[in-house]
């Protein structure tokens, strides 16, 4: 009984340090990012590890999430003849929900793992203590490069995510189940504002970036130094950035479309 | 990889977000007509705006000349106050425009419909439709219906 009392309370304990360790090393890699300006090639390095080569898994599972849509909502819509809508359905499911969520869930999985697991044996193997040693502050270097370009990658990916997934729905929708191709662009245009939804969806995927790559980096230059805690953080990562992103995704949705 | 191809692609990768947006922006949310609408302002009274909502379309014989800008409740006259958009373009209402609520298809999103009349002077900036005729209420038709029977 006494152990069990013993082994919550040394968990909670455990869960406030992390907590505390988390936003003090927030502050520090935010106070560390003006320093990027006069090394802006880190951070397009970084954007291509994080950004390019996210951008293939984005893009293909895009078009079939556009696809998958299109067949559903033709199935559903056709029952009351209202086929017509597939175009505003398709893209206002995808420009203020899936498009951001999916993305961040994949770039979660794609990059944020792969930034802490390099960030993570960079500990483990004293590299970051070797970059302290020559006064090299890892924070500048190592980062707030990583951070920045998953910030701006996130965005940019939703952006992408929702136009080929809006390209694919269109592909099953007006190709292969024969809506009508104007229809589904000039419903799509009537439903979806620019500033009220698709604006809205690159706040939330701004968001989520922020989050995600907050996560990824502070696990990794967190985790136990050794191979066991490395994967461990990674599989931390991963968990936490997902339940972040639909916790949060919940938030933004109540806050922005339910006024 | 050296370090000029990595920058080529995070360039191609920008472009790609640019493009992503430009087809969001002007494909899919019709940016340029929906939030550009410059015209002049014309206020409607109504007794019963319904479903009524701001940024609905308002026609004129089927074609689309404007939209809702403001509707507020008039605490003196105890009807709605609608302002209506009109495009630059169609300057030519007379004064004598009636001004209807109509709804598209049975269950669809209500839109005013402009009908012009034959006077003169023409609407401007500021001038007021007289002629109105407030949304059908299903609820209320159904009542007169079971109230006559």
């Amino acid at each position: 009984m006494m152990d069990f009392l013993a082994n919550s309370g040394r968990r909670y304990l455990n869960t406030l340090g992390s907590l505390g360790r988390a936003s003090v090393f927030l502050a520090q890699l935010l106070s560390a990012l003006p320093s990027l300006l006069l090394r802006f090639s880190l951070v397009i390095k970084q954007l291509f590890s994080s950004g390019v080569m996210t951008l293939s898994i984005i893009l293909i599972s895009g078009l079939f999430v556009g696809m998958v849509l299109a067949l559903q909502g033709y199935n559903a819509l056709v029952r009351f003849g209202a086929e017509d809508t597939l175009g505003s359905f398709v893209a206002v499911v995808l420009v203020r929900e899936l498009g951001p969520v999916v993305t961040a869930l994949l770039f979660a999985g794609r990059a944020g793992s792969a930034m802490t697991a390099e960030i993570g044996l960079m500990k483990a193997t004293e590299q970051l203590s070797g970059l302290e040693m020559m006064a090299v502050d890892p924070f500048k270097r190592v980062f707030a490069p990583r951070f920045l370009a998953g910030f701006f990658a996130l965005p940019a990916l939703a952006a992408m995510f929702s136009a080929i997934a809006i390209l694919g729905g269109h592909l099953v929708g007006v190709e292969v189940l024969g809506v009508d191709a104007g229809a589904y662009w000039s419903q799509m245009q009537a439903s979806v504002d620019f500033w009220e939804d698709v604006v809205s969806g690159l706040i939330k995927a701004v968001v989520f970036g922020f989050v995600v790559c907050w996560i990824a980096i502070f696990q990794g230059a967190d985790c136990v130094p050794t191979s066991e805690g490395v994967s461990s953080a990674t599989t931390r990562t991963v968990v936490y950035s997902s339940l972040m992103v639909l916790g949060l995704d919940f938030l933004l949705t109540a806050i922005m479309f339910n006024v | 990889m050296n370090s000029r191809t990595t920058e080529i692609l995070v360039g191609l990768f920008m472009l790609l977000f640019l493009g992503a947006m430009t087809i969001l922006a002007l494909k899919v949310s019709n940016l340029t007509s929906l939030s550009g609408v410059q015209g002049y302002q014309v206020r409607a009274n109504f007794d019963n705006v319904g479903g009524l909502r701001v940024r609905a379309p308002v026609s004129a014989g089927g074609v689309k000349v404007g939209q809702v800008s403001h509707i507020e409740y008039d605490s003196e006259t105890f009807e709605a106050k609608v302002t209506l958009t009109i495009d630059e373009k169609f300057n030519q209402f007379p004064t004598d425009t009636s001004a209807s609520i109509y709804t598209a298809g049975l269950l669809g999103e209500q839109y005013i419909g402009l009908e012009p009349g034959a006077d003169d002077e023409v609407l401007e900036q500021d001038s007021e439709i007289g002629l109105t005729q407030s949304a059908l209420v299903l609820e209320r038709l159904i009542g007169q219906v079971l109230l006559n029977k």
